[in-house]
């Protein structure tokens, strides 16, 4: 196993030992805005495994959905990807023969409107956007859209390409597919338009499917079969999922390894089990109390993280949380960074309440 | 904050809505030949009191938004009556009323909308956008409003230095706060809240149902809670209200809805919430088939394609919304007579 963070502070993950499908190395994504720089996404290390659904959690604005627009290469300027790596392994998945890919890419190295790229998005990883009302266009019918999407990576014809998208309709649980596709978005319900979404990603049957809170704006029935859906393809197709949510009750069921960012930088990393039964970094803590649960006493005040979100670009000095962080060491915490560490073999933590593992104590004066 | 336990009390409810229904045309060719209807509400009726929220659940395109907006004649019902309390001229029936009929009573009703995307516009920056309703409402003072926004933006925890920024510039919490500020800026009575926390990560929704249980007890207000998240309208609601297709099948008070909810689909319902524990992991009642349209619906009970209790009456006969207990009403032909399993203790 042996975690361990070497002097760049790229760590070496993993369990299993296999090559991972997608390796995130301290990513930088920065956008020079009039008031200072917005450090968006700010040194952000993580693996996804073939087949391995990660689950990326954290308060808004830390820098979720940057990091996913960067490994998709469709961050808005003026932001840019100012630092590190996103090697994506195409062999790891398997199957390299139906690729238009091999071997191992970074894709901060590729043209984003490039030839290369352009056959990555969207067959080789797609993405579920946080926004489906902005992802479709409200001119064409949804349809139309995503038999578009579907003839840009598969050479299909028009009426194949329509049968595609009919049946993948009906997979995600669409009623009546033949007359909805004919439909535009906006004559859609929210739960309708995110399995449109859904169903507009898997239609190229990507190898990793970055879905941006699927669930958010559905109910519970629909969110447990679309949880299920995706479980079911990640089985089927050994699909690896990046499932970025806010809901760790979501988190829990779903995920096999939990990625927790705050203010463009990971906190903490573990095995789902770990993150939830032994939470180590005081933000993971804190998140986990103030989730209402259908078990706890109805209209009591919830334990919150005191203060609010600093903006990216009045990033506090050393540790990101240490304004709103109980267990703040004066003198410590608002000096340096903290780096990410293996802590107990399994969960990799940034925080200075674990800088007596050797290594750091030496290394820190 | 102890609050009285549900007791029929004779007061007059803040906000009553009877036998609310809302069709859409279905139209076909370019002509746009009438077809069919969609009935997105049918037949809804609940009532809320002043004070207390009142909790809309049900699958995606089951009606919540339309009944929401209905209620606030964002749209126009195509029956019912919704009996509002006004402030100082006893109740009116919202229904009937026309654009500028409203137009007096419209800030004393405000929206939180589901979409923090949609619904800010781009190029508005967040003084405009929260100071919008105290301008067209009389606020013509720019330095006033100034601190009013600011003091909103406070209220929803927002730096007020922001006030300069677009909304572009935000994350979709943030978008969600700017919403509730405009919300609240013409202090309103009724506030309905559409889907308010779903966009928000947990930290912060927990400062958000904090705050709206705050701004609750402390201005009075009364909600019509729509969410998907059950433990949230568990958190935040007195009542709850379940719809299913366009119908009310379920409602009751919180407490008695949780731990004994008499209609099949509400037990799916509670069964479908993801428990934040990874050693509790469960697939939940798999309910069979889909969703059926609201335009065309199955005859008997909207549920039966899908209930495993169905029997031959539930594929014919449609069931009425009866009562069970106090204030407790079910829409199901077997109501009390099943072995449903409300939240676990
Ligand atoms: N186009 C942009 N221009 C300037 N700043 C941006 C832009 N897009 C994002 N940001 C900033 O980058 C940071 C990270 O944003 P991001 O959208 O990744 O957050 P997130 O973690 O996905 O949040 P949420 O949970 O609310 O979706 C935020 O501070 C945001 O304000
Ligand atoms: N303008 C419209 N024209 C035709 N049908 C509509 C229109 N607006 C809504 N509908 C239909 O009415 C039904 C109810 O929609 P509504 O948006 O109220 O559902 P909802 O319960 O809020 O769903 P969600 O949880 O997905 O937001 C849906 O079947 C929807 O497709
Ligand atoms: S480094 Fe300090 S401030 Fe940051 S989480 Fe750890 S204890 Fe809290
Ligand atoms: S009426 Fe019949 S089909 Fe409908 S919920 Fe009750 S038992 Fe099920
Ligand atoms: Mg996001
Ligand atoms: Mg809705």
């Amino acid at each position: 196993m042996g975690n361990k963070t070497d002097k760049e502070g790229a760590m070496v993950t993993l369990e299993g030992g296999g090559e991972p499908l997608l390796s995130v190395r301290n990513l930088k994504v920065h956008f020079p805005m009039d008031e200072g720089r917005v450090r968006a996404v700010d040194g952000v290390s993580f693996d996804v495994q073939p087949g391995q659904v990660v689950g990326i959690v954290g308060e808004s604005g830390c820098g979720k959905s940057v990091t996913m627009k960067a490994i998709l290469r469709i961050v808005e300027p003026p932001g840019r990807i100012v630092e590190g790596q996103i090697m994506y392994h195409s062999r790891a998945s398997g199957e390299a023969g139906t690729s238009k890919v091999r071997g191992t890419i970074d894709l901060v190295g590729l043209a984003p409107n490039g030839k290369e790229m352009r056959d990555i998005r969207g067959a080789e990883i797609a993405l579920i956007p946080q926004e489906p009302m902005a992802a479709f266009s409200p001119v064409h019918t949804v349809g139309n859209q995503v038999i578009e999407a579907i003839r840009l990576h598969r050479d299909l014809s028009k009426s194949a390409a329509r049968q595609l998208a009919v049946d993948t309709f009906r997979d995600v649980g669409i009623s009546m597919p033949e007359q909805r596709i004919d439909s535009y978005s906006w004559q859609m319900s929210g739960g309708l338009r995110q399995r449109a979404m859904i169903a507009m990603a898997l239609a190229a049957n990507p190898r990793l499917l970055i879905a941006d809170e699927p669930t958010t704006a559905i109910d519970v029935t629909t969110q447990a079969q679309i949880l299920r859906l995706l479980r079911k393809l990640r089985f089927e197709y050994n699909s690896a999922i990046i499932f970025i949510t806010h809901d760790l009750g979501v988190i829990a069921q779903m995920a096999d390894y939990v990625v927790v960012m705050y203010l463009g930088k990971v906190m903490a990393q573990g095995p789902v089990d770990d993150l939830f039964h032994n939470p180590l970094h005081p933000y993971t803590q804190a998140l986990l109390r103030s989730i209402p649960s259908v078990q706890s006493a109805p209209r009591v005040k919830l334990p919150t993280i005191s203060g609010s979100i600093p903006h990216a670009f009045n990033r506090p000095k050393g540790c990101p949380f240490h304004p709103r962080c109980t267990s703040f060491m004066p003198g410590v915490c608002d000096r340096d960074e903290p780096e990410l560490k293996a802590v107990d073999g399994r969960q990799l933590v940034s925080c200075f309440l674990f800088r007596d593992t050797p290594e750091v104590a030496n290394g820190q004066a | 904050m102890a609050r009285p336990e549900t007791n029929p009390d004779p007061a007059p409810p803040f906000l009553e809505v009877r036998s609310l229904t809302k069709y859409y045309p279905i139209t076909k060719g370019f002509r746009r030949r009438v077809t069919g209807l969609v009935k997105a509400v049918d037949d809804v009726s609940f009532s809320i009191r002043e004070g207390e929220t009142m909790g809309l659940v049900g699958e995606s395109g089951c009606g919540k938004t339309t009944t929401a907006r209905c209620v606030l004649r964002a749209l126009e019902p195509t029956g019912g009556q919704i009996l509002f309390q006004t402030a100082d001229s006893g109740t009116v029936d919202l229904a009937p009323l026309s654009r500028r009929e409203l137009r007096p009573l419209r800030r004393q009703m405000q929206m939180i909308f589901q979409d923090p995307f949609g619904s800010l516009n781009p190029r508005m920056n967040l003084f405009d956008i929260v100071g919008e309703p105290l301008l067209v409402n009389g606020m013509p003072n720019r330095k006033e409003r100034q601190e009013r926004v600011a003091e909103l933006l406070g209220l929803v925890g927002l730096r007020p230095e922001y006030m300069q920024r677009f909304p572009h510039a935000f994350s979709g919490g943030q978008r969600q706060r700017i919403g509730i500020a405009r919300a609240l800026a013409l202090n309103p009575r009724l506030v309905v809240a559409d889907e308010p926390v779903s966009a928000l990560d947990v930290s912060v929704q927990a400062q958000v149902l904090n705050l709206l249980l705050e701004l609750q007890e402390r201005l009075g207000l009364t909600y019509l809670f729509v969410a998907h998240d059950l433990s949230v309208v568990k958190h935040i609601c007195d009542h709850v209200a379940v719809m299913y297709v366009g119908k009310l099948v379920e409602t009751a008070d919180t407490k008695t809805l949780f731990y004994s909810p008499k209609h099949p689909y509400t037990a799916s319902l509670l069964s479908a919430v993801p428990i934040p524990d990874p050693r509790l992991r469960s697939e939940g009642i798999e309910l069979s088939g889909e969703v059926p349209s609201p335009a065309n619906p199955p005859p008997g009970c909207y549920f039966h394609p899908r209930c495993a209790y169905a029997i031959d009456v539930c594929k014919t006969q449609s069931p009425l919304l009866r009562q069970v207990s106090p204030g407790h009403f079910v829409s199901c032909h077997r109501a009390g007579e099943l072995p449903l399993q409300g939240i676990v203790t």
